[in-house]
């Protein structure tokens, strides 16, 4: 049972949260540009990361929002979570002061 | 004479408190503060169960949590439980016990001779012996293993007893109340820090209770009360007793079983539980969790009367019991000697001390020869004799590697060994600590944690009770400034009695005169799952060389012990065999839980009722009193069909059905996801999210919409009525709701911010009652004769805000059905009222309450999909034959891209067509597989399958709906449908059945 911080509601229990997988691959602007190899690249190909890992996760049964997180696949340690919009690095995530 | 072994005075026992019990059948006598194993050795009772595999008689081993043999079930009926272990069952008055794995009995079990064979049954026996023939291992192998094997016996029926759960949060975590848990609960709660301390016995104390020892000048359990005098007086802190940490997860988060009454032996109640699940986030955790004593491998190391030393000093200390007459203590280490002058101070006879040292110093060695008990250096012990109890053992000169010299014989009826002891790092593990093996110290210590914890006393392989105390209160001091606690009590260092002794000298197999694995002695490494060292050689010369293999394949470490024992030992061997160095060959991963949790603590409310929400229409008690019966969609019930008198399902279904084509039906909608959708961009949203296109819908009217993955799939479907300029109101289906809701909130988080929409959901705000057929305009007059319902005043695909009886009501002129249909949302506080005024409104037309069944048949014979049923995440609308909901012009829009991939425009993707069997009378199943020839040869390639089929009374057929590889291509075609066995002939035709025209839905 993960303990993650919600950007918006400070830390809560893993249940509250769904993962949404992967974090920062955005929807092509112009999806008719993309080759159907680029396409599918989108569609379906998904780092298999050992280590720090930035991922979504949506506090669904709480505020209802969508955000990021770093988090280690090896520890499941959360160097920290942050807002959409947001993309910041490893020693910053690790400095920010903890949401209370 | 009963307690024959009962010492006359000591102990933590309640003499004046006798308690009968009884164990296989018999009737014995103990006392309040016994477990049932220090009962049983109190009336001498030593063989207490059977060996798994060869059924050799065992005896108990332990006093502990790590026992391998005295697995008892106790109690009978539904109140049963299997696999207990016998050291740890608290004794109760009128206890029930009995052994597990042996028939007819503990004292004739048939299966022995399995041992007689015991070549036969090496390790990996199952792979070898039995794969020759699938059939033998399904009707002789199979059945046999599974009557042979296993343990207890789970109950008959239900577990009426209650359970519970507690969810907790500490700033520190102490598990364990040994000294070194104590001192660090103590320092902890001294600085304010709230504090939880758990342990698994029926008293604080740990290892203390076993032992003759002083603290500070006092009696080791006198500084134990003060201890925990003073931690129950704090406020913030909680002492748990008989509370066993089991699971060591994520983030500080442990989980704890409590066992509130099983030492009570009563019924519990839902205030008083039997057990209780406690999940406790702590900040900080301190390991306290002691060590266990390991006992020595060497021949026919399992005879009844063969117990680790420390099991028998606790039972003379802790239970005034002497576990024999005549000991012999077989040993690699002096902290062992211990047991040996306490069972001789107790009244014991010590026939011998035999060490594999050869030139032990100290002052227990001293000891040992003061009290005149003959010591036997540099020798090992070669056999023993006995069979339901050890006899007496065979000693010969050791010289760290081999046996030489002469046999001596000594008689005993108690062996005691002690091959050192292992720190109990299941839950450092289990948090993903890593291990260090200690040369000097002979066993593994917790190394790097990556979590907020720290290992302290015996668990981190110091053994001696001052070092215990010591780094106890640093740990706990150290916790709670980590937790964010200032300074606390200044507790003064401990002073104790201890001798000081030597770490053991590692001997991990004892030799025999023959070579290991010939001749009849069996060495056994785990008591509880009959591994051996020899089957531990045997799997590293057929290559099973890493420990992980090697536990699977000799079952080492497996069971309800979980190896805790057995797994050094059984590691030392197999690194010995492969020529490896013991940190080369790595330890097996440690996973919870920690001892066996009950299925009901686990569970605890969450059974029946409470197992998963339900969500009731406010329809539901009216729907009740009809007798409906309901079907589960989600979390939601939903009347399926409402019988009369003497009918079954297909007869109500059929009626239902009727009344709707030919008079009026009303359905309970309530359950469609409904979402209120509003902003300026409200329709370039929707424009987005839908297949087809969205803004220029008229405000007031209506329409379906079709939403796709971006993969293209179809993920859900529902009508969309434009409110306003910038609101909507959005259905899905039932089970999708929360899913869709979701999903356009990540879009509009996450890929759209800029766009200015706002969704709610209102599915729990609106009831809806679907009025349906050619009459259900008769019915809308009555209810309103002022409003014009006419097609030409209401027409299809709008809505209208209609003022009903009771209150305002949004009315919708959507069809699910193909009849002329009229769906009423009003506020759900309003649902029951207006379902009364609609049912007494068309009582005159005999309107008939219908179910999702006739639903779902009224929607097939028009051929309108259901998402879920008739899709699978694989077809998009191409697939369907829904191209027409698809927009040509929209530059963009979810799904749209994948539309062009080149597997999504193969030819021969499965899509939707309708079949009629050969047979009108045959209704295919559900999921009835399609091919073209059932004669060809096998496999037979499945072309698809059927996703919906039913009887239509109103056609007088059946009619099923497939999804088929090529399928609108294969119309008219004759394929085949099986399923279970049977097949029929089909016709392919187009997926829709009744009213091809739409003529009906005006009424």
């Amino acid at each position: 049972m993960l303990k993650i911080t919600c950007p918006w509601c400070g830390p809560r229990i893993e249940i509250e949260f769904k993962c949404g997988g992967e974090a920062h691959i955005a929807r092509p602007e112009n999806p008719d540009a993309l080759s159907d190899e680029e396409w599918a690249d989108f569609l379906f190909m998904r780092a298999n990361t050992k280590g720090w890992h930035r991922e979504r996760w949506n506090h669904v049964h709480g505020c209802r929002q969508w955000f990021n997180a770093m988090r280690s696949t090896v520890t499941h340690e959360f160097a920290g979570t942050y807002k959409i919009g947001e993309k910041p690095s490893l020693e910053e995530l690790k400095n920010w002061e903890p949401i209370e | 004479m009963t307690q024959p072994f009962r010492i006359k005075t000591g102990g933590r026992i309640h003499r004046d408190r006798p308690i009968g019990f009884s164990f296989n059948g018999k009737d014995y006598q103990g006392y309040e503060g016994d477990t049932l194993a220090s009962a049983l050795l109190a009336n001498g009772v030593h063989l207490v169960a059977r060996s798994f595999k060869y059924h050799r008689p065992r005896g108990i081993m332990t006093a502990g949590a790590e026992e391998p043999n005295a697995m008892v079930q106790l109690d009978t009926g539904n109140r049963t439980e299997p696999n207990l272990k016998a050291t740890q069952v608290e004794l109760f008055d009128g206890l029930t016990a009995t052994s597990v794995n042996c028939w007819p009995s503990i004292n004739f079990d048939v299966q022995a001779v399995n041992g007689m064979f015991h070549k036969l049954f090496p390790a990996g026996f199952y792979y070898k012996t039995m794969m020759s023939s699938p059939n033998l291992w399904h009707k002789f192998y199979e059945p046999m293993i599974r009557k042979a094997a296993g343990w207890g016996k789970a109950p008959p029926g239900p577990d009426p007893d209650f359970y519970d759960q507690m969810h907790v949060y500490c700033d520190v975590l102490v598990v364990g109340a040994g000294p070194a848990g104590l001192a660090a609960a103590r320092a902890a709660a001294s600085s304010g820090a709230r504090v939880i301390i758990a342990d698994e016995q029926s008293e604080f104390g740990g290892c203390l209770l076993s032992l003759k020892r002083q603290i500070n000048g006092k009696k080791a359990l006198t500084w134990v009360n003060e201890q925990v005098a003073a931690l129950k007086a704090e406020p913030e802190v909680t002492t748990l007793h008989r509370t066993t940490i089991f699971g060591y997860y994520d983030q500080n988060y442990l989980v704890a079983i409590e066992r509130r009454r099983d030492h009570l032996g009563l019924p519990s109640t839902p205030a008083k539980p039997k057990q209780r699940i406690w999940h406790i986030r702590a900040e900080q955790v301190v390991l306290a969790t002691g060590s266990h004593e390991r006992p020595l491998v060497f021949a026919d190391n399992d005879r009844p009367g063969t117990m680790l030393a420390e099991a028998v000093k606790s039972y003379v200390n802790r239970f005034g019991v002497l576990s024999g007459s005549r000991a012999v203590l077989f040993t690699n280490n002096d902290r062992a000697y211990e047991a040996a002058l306490d069972f001789h101070n107790a009244g014991g006879k010590v026939e011998a001390v035999v060490d594999i040292r050869p030139a032990p110093t100290g002052k227990l060695v001293d000891l040992i020869k003061e009290c005149g008990i003959p010591l036997q250096t540099g020798q090992a012990i070669v056999a023993t004799h006995g069979k339901k109890r050890v006899t007496g053992v065979d000693i010969m000169p050791f010289d760290g590697t081999n046996v030489t010299g002469a046999r001596t014989s000594i008689p005993c009826d108690l062996l005691m060994t002690s091959g050192g002891w292992s720190p109990v790092v299941h839950l450092h593990s289990q948090a993903q600590g890593k291990l260090r093996y200690v040369d000097e110290k002979a066993c593994f210590i917790p190394d790097h944690c990556p979590q907020d914890a720290v290992s302290v006393g015996g668990a981190n392989g110091d053994f001696s009770i001052a070092k215990c105390l010591t780094t106890g209160i640093e740990a706990g001091m150290q916790a709670a400034n980590l937790a964010g606690f200032g300074a606390g009590l200044d507790m003064s260092e401990a002073d104790t009695d201890e001798a000081t002794v030597d770490y053991p000298t590692p001997c991990w197999l004892v030799p025999g005169e023959k070579e290991i694995g010939h001749g009849s002695a069996k060495h056994f490494v785990d008591f509880q799952n009959d591994s051996t060292a020899a089957d531990i050689k045997l799997a590293s010369r057929e290559g099973f060389r890493s420990v992980e293999h090697m536990k699977r394949y000799t079952l080492t470490g497996f069971g309800t012990d979980q190896g805790k024992t057995g797994n050094i030992n059984g590691l030392a061997i197999l690194a010995q065999t492969n020529k490896k160095t013991i940190p080369e060959t790595g330890t097996t991963t440690f996973r919870p839980p920690y001892t066996s949790v009950t299925f009901g603590a686990l569970a605890g409310r969450e059974l029946g009722d409470f197992s998963d929400p339900v969500r009731r229409t406010p329809m539901h008690d009216w729907h009740c009193e009809q007798e409906a019966v309901f079907e589960d969609v989600g979390q939601w019930k939903r009347p399926r069909y409402f019988p009369k008198a003497g009918e079954d399902m297909l007869q109500a279904v059929n009626r239902e059905c009727l009344a709707v084509r030919n008079g009026v039906g009303v359905l309970d909608a309530t359950t469609l996801g409904k979402i209120d959708v509003r902003g300026k961009d409200a329709a370039e949203f929707l424009n987005r999210v839908y297949t087809n296109a969205w803004i220029n819908l008229p405000v007031g009217s209506c329409r379906y919409g079709l939403m796709c993955g971006e993969d293209g799939m179809v993920y859900d479907d529902g009508v969309t009525a434009r409110l306003g300029e910038h609101h909507f109101h959005m259905t899905t289906t039932t089970g999708g709701a929360a899913t869709v809701y979701e999903r356009l909130e990540d879009y509009l988080q996450t890929e759209w911010p800029d766009l200015d929409v706002w969704l709610t959901s209102v599915t729990e705000q609106w009831a809806t009652i679907s009025v349906a057929g050619p009459k259900a305009r008769l019915v809308m007059e009555k209810l309103n004769p002022h409003h014009d319902w006419s097609n030409d005043a209401f027409p299809f695909m709008t809505f209208q805000d209609v003022a009903l009886a009771s209150c305002q009501a949004r009315i919708f002129r959507i069809s699910f059905t193909g009849e002329l249909s009229f769906e009423i949302n009003v506020p759900s506080r309003y649902g029951r009222a207006v379902w009364d005024a609609v049912m007494a409104a068309g009582e005159a037309y005999g309107i008939t309450p219908y179910g999702t069944e006739t639903m779902h048949v009224l929607r097939a014979e028009k051929g309108f999909i259901i998402v879920g049923q008739d899709t699978d995440a694989t077809q998009t609308p191409l697939d369907l034959g829904m191209d027409w909901i698809v927009s040509k012009k929209k530059k963009d829009f979810v799904g749209k891209r994948s539309f062009s991939r080149l597997d999504t425009t193969k030819k021969d993707r499965k899509q939707l067509v309708g079949l009629l069997t050969e047979n009108p009378h045959d209704v295919l199943d559900e999921g009835a597989q399609i091919i073209a020839d059932e004669t060809a040869p096998k496999p037979i390639s499945m072309l698809g399958h059927v996703t919906s089929s039913y009887w239509s009374e109103a056609l007088g057929h059946s009619i099923a709906l497939a999804v088929v590889k090529g399928g609108p291509q294969r119309i008219g075609e004759n394929l085949t449908a099986w399923s279970l066995g049977k097949s029929h002939k089909v016709k392919v035709v187009a997926p829709i059945f009744y009213d091809k025209e739409s003529a009906r839905r005006d009424g």
